[in-house]
């Protein structure tokens, strides 16, 4: 890939409203994206394999729980510094900030909020380290935009719990040392169980052939009769408010990480407009190609004023499961539709690995459906306007 | 070990640079200020010496509260506390006796500048400040190691180099090559949180003149789009090399 000179667009002087905190959180996380992700990423995407130097990276930038307290190894930032954080980072690419997306919201926060002291002790430490690497799993085969008909389940053995089902599509699986689980008791109710990995019985096949998220690990976990220490049950929240408890904070995090992957494309379009000469004229010339710039930065701006109020909102717990929806769903189909664009504006050139665009837009697709898809939240959204649940 | 470490805000080498008050004065708008690079080589050796020999780093700035964004990205880096003289710095002999007036009972064993900053490229201030402090200097410093109360010092020399040793206390202008670029460090997240609560004293200045001030700038004409003369078109370029450009 060429040299990444990304510049961050900031039409409506957003920087003015953050801090001077949040500033050196952003640039900072800018910084070794250049430094470590970028130079790098291209050619992991292009072989599929996951950049597994990268986790160290991320834990010494401190990406690993930025939000957690310094108690546990996390960082105690704020919101909008995890937001900013994960902006730069899916900049940089989508399949990094999964990583860290699942190991802070995913994996630590169900830890952190619905863990009991020894656990948080035991695992957060080593979690913020990157000594460990966690996965979440909630989805299963025939259950995905419906979790709540999972038929993973536990039974209690009396001195321990004995875990079977399976749970697919799950990111970090291949490599995670610890699952944090999501499967229903014998009375049907779901609670969240840490898996370690070495359980007997607990496997974690690796899927192949994605054309999505090339540089981050996809798999399954299987339980086959595991046996779950009863201390490896997260005591503080059941039912499934739990898990989606996590995905809030997840989606808070996706919705400004899709304006990293959107200003990345941009930046990259922006500049090559300028640069390619037809018919003797910049390609940025032309009314077409400068409508598609307008459109572009006209949405990034939304998208950011969104965020922003969003993390506000966030900081002071006021935050509802629906308004991240709507950060969502509208950030990341903001992003998908730029990635498009922009990659046209670069005509043949953007579909090579020269360019991030088709990488970002390759990825995308995967940000588009999973922690809830596109048209899931639209049913939020139009649940929480009309009172009126529209699922079945 | 107390290392003082003179560190100047400057303008990201990126920034697109324009002037206010009649073309007398930088116009800050819209520019991302950094620390001076010569001085972020100073910081990091700086702070491999304090890991290397215990003691304590201070970072200091001349400047108005613009500054502090700079100082406590410094603090994020791993320096224990910050000054800032609290002024509007015009002239590298103020620069230095406002740094001479604060560091002169402080015990500092090393002050560590940069050998210019990018901004004004004035390259005074650490001979200046050395100067009224009755202190050693070497400038274009790419070495520094100290053993007990001496310092061994490389400085660059044109086409090589030169071996210097000298007594503590020392002040020193440096570069690359007191630490390498993939030495640099980026602040993370705990050592912004930390920096928080790290000490940032607000100094008032003693005093020390501007002995100059400086009344316009120009900036360099814009550099003349390339123009490509088609390779079959060799008679078209040698007559512009000739009648144009006037080099041939
Ligand atoms: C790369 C990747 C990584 C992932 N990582 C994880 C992970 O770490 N942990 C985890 O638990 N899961 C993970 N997932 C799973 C992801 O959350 C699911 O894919 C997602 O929830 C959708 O489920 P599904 O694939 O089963 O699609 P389905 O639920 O089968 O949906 C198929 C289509 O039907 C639509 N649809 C479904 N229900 C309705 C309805 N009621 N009304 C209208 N339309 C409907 C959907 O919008 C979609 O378009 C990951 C997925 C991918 C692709
Ligand atoms: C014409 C002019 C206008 C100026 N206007 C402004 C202004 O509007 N706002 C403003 O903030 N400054 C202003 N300055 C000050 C400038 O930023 C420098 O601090 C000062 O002039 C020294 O510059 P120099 O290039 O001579 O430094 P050099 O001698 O090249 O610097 C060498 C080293 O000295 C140290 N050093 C230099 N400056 C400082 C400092 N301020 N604090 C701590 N250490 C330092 C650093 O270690 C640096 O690497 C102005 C300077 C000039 C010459």
């Amino acid at each position: 890939m060429r040299p990444d000179l990304f510049e961050h667009p900031d039409y409506y002087l957003l920087d003015e409203l953050l801090t001077d905190e949040h500033k050196l959180v952003r640039d900072a996380t800018r910084d070794w994206v250049k430094r470590d992700v970028s130079p790098i990423i291209e050619e992991y995407a292009q072989n599929a394999e996951f950049p597994q130097q990268i986790v160290k990276g991320l834990a010494e930038i401190g990406a690993f729980g930025p939000y957690i307290p310094s108690e546990y190894g996390g960082a105690g930032l704020d919101q909008i510094s995890y937001g900013l954080m994960m902006q730069e980072i899916e900049r940089g690419d989508s399949g990094v900030r999964s990583t860290c997306s699942v190991q802070s919201s995913l994996v630590m926060y169900p830890i952190y909020a619905y863990g009991n002291e020894e656990q948080r002790m035991k695992y957060l430490p080593k979690l913020a380290s990157g000594e460990w690497l966690g996965s979440f799993g909630l989805t299963e085969p025939n259950f995905g935009s419906n979790p709540g008909g999972m038929v993973t389940n536990f039974k209690d053995m009396g001195d321990h719990y004995l875990l079977n089902g399976a749970k697919m599509w799950i990111s970090n699986a291949p490599f995670c040392h610890v699952a944090v689980v999501w499967a229903k008791n014998e009375e049907g109710r779901i609670h969240g169980l840490i898996v370690e990995r070495g359980m007997e019985g607990f496997t974690t096949p690796e899927t192949h052939n994605k054309w999505s998220l090339r540089a981050s690990a996809t798999g399954e976990l299987v339980f086959d009769n595991v046996k779950v220490p009863k201390e490896n049950l997260l005591p503080n929240k059941s039912g499934l408010g739990a898990p989606l408890g996590c995905l809030d904070s997840a989606r808070f995090g996706i919705a400004w990480g899709a304006i990293g992957a959107a200003m990345d494309c941009y930046d990259t379009a922006l500049r090559y407009s300028k640069e390619r000469i037809q018919f003797d004229k910049p390609i940025g010339a032309f009314q077409l190609q400068q409508k598609k710039l307008a459109e572009m930065i006209t949405e990034i701006t939304k998208a950011q004023l969104l965020t922003f109020r969003l993390g506000q909102l966030k900081n002071e717990g006021r935050a509802t499961t629906a308004q991240i929806s709507m950060a969502k769903r509208n950030n990341v189909d903001m992003a998908l539709t730029i990635a498009r664009d922009a990659r046209q504006m670069l005509g043949g050139m953007g579909i090579t690995g020269d360019y991030p665009i088709m990488r970002h837009m390759m990825n995308l697709e995967s940000v588009v459906t999973y922690e809830g898809t596109h048209d899931i939240h639209l049913l939020i959204t139009g649940m929480d306007v009309t009172g009126i649940p529209a699922f079945k | 070990m107390k290392i003082l470490v003179c560190i100047s805000h400057v303008p990201d080498t990126t920034a697109k640079i324009n002037f206010t008050a009649g073309g007398a004065a930088l116009d800050p708008n819209g520019v991302q200020f950094v620390i001076n690079p010569y001085d972020e080589f100073g910081l990091t050796k700086a702070l491999h010496l304090k890991e290397k020999h215990g003691g304590q780093v201070t970072v200091i700035t001349f400047g108005d509260a613009t500054v502090e964004a700079t100082l406590r990205k410094a603090l994020a880096i791993g320096a224990d506390d910050a000054v800032r003289l609290d002024g509007v710095p015009t002239d590298p002999m103020q620069v230095a006796g406002e740094l001479a007036a604060y560091a002169k009972d402080q015990g500092f064993d090393l002050i560590i500048c940069g050998q210019e900053s990018i901004d004004y490229n004035g390259g005074i201030v650490p001979g200046a400040l050395a100067a009224l402090m009755n202190l050693p200097f070497v400038n274009a410093c790419i070495g520094l190691e100290v053993d007990g109360s001496n310092a061994q010092l490389l400085r660059e020399i044109d086409g090589g180099k030169e071996q210097i040793s000298a007594a503590l206390p020392i002040v020193i202008g440096g570069k690359k090559g007191l630490v390498e670029e993939s030495e640099l460090r980026i602040p993370n997240m705990r050592g912004i949180m930390t920096a928080r609560t790290k000490p940032l004293a607000v100094t008032p200045l003693s005093g020390s003149a501007a002995l100059t001030a400086a009344s316009g700038f120009t900036k360099p004409a814009a550099k003349a789009a390339v123009q490509l003369i088609d390779s079959s078109n060799l008679d078209e370029l040698v007559r512009r090399l000739h009648e144009e450009a006037k080099v041939i």
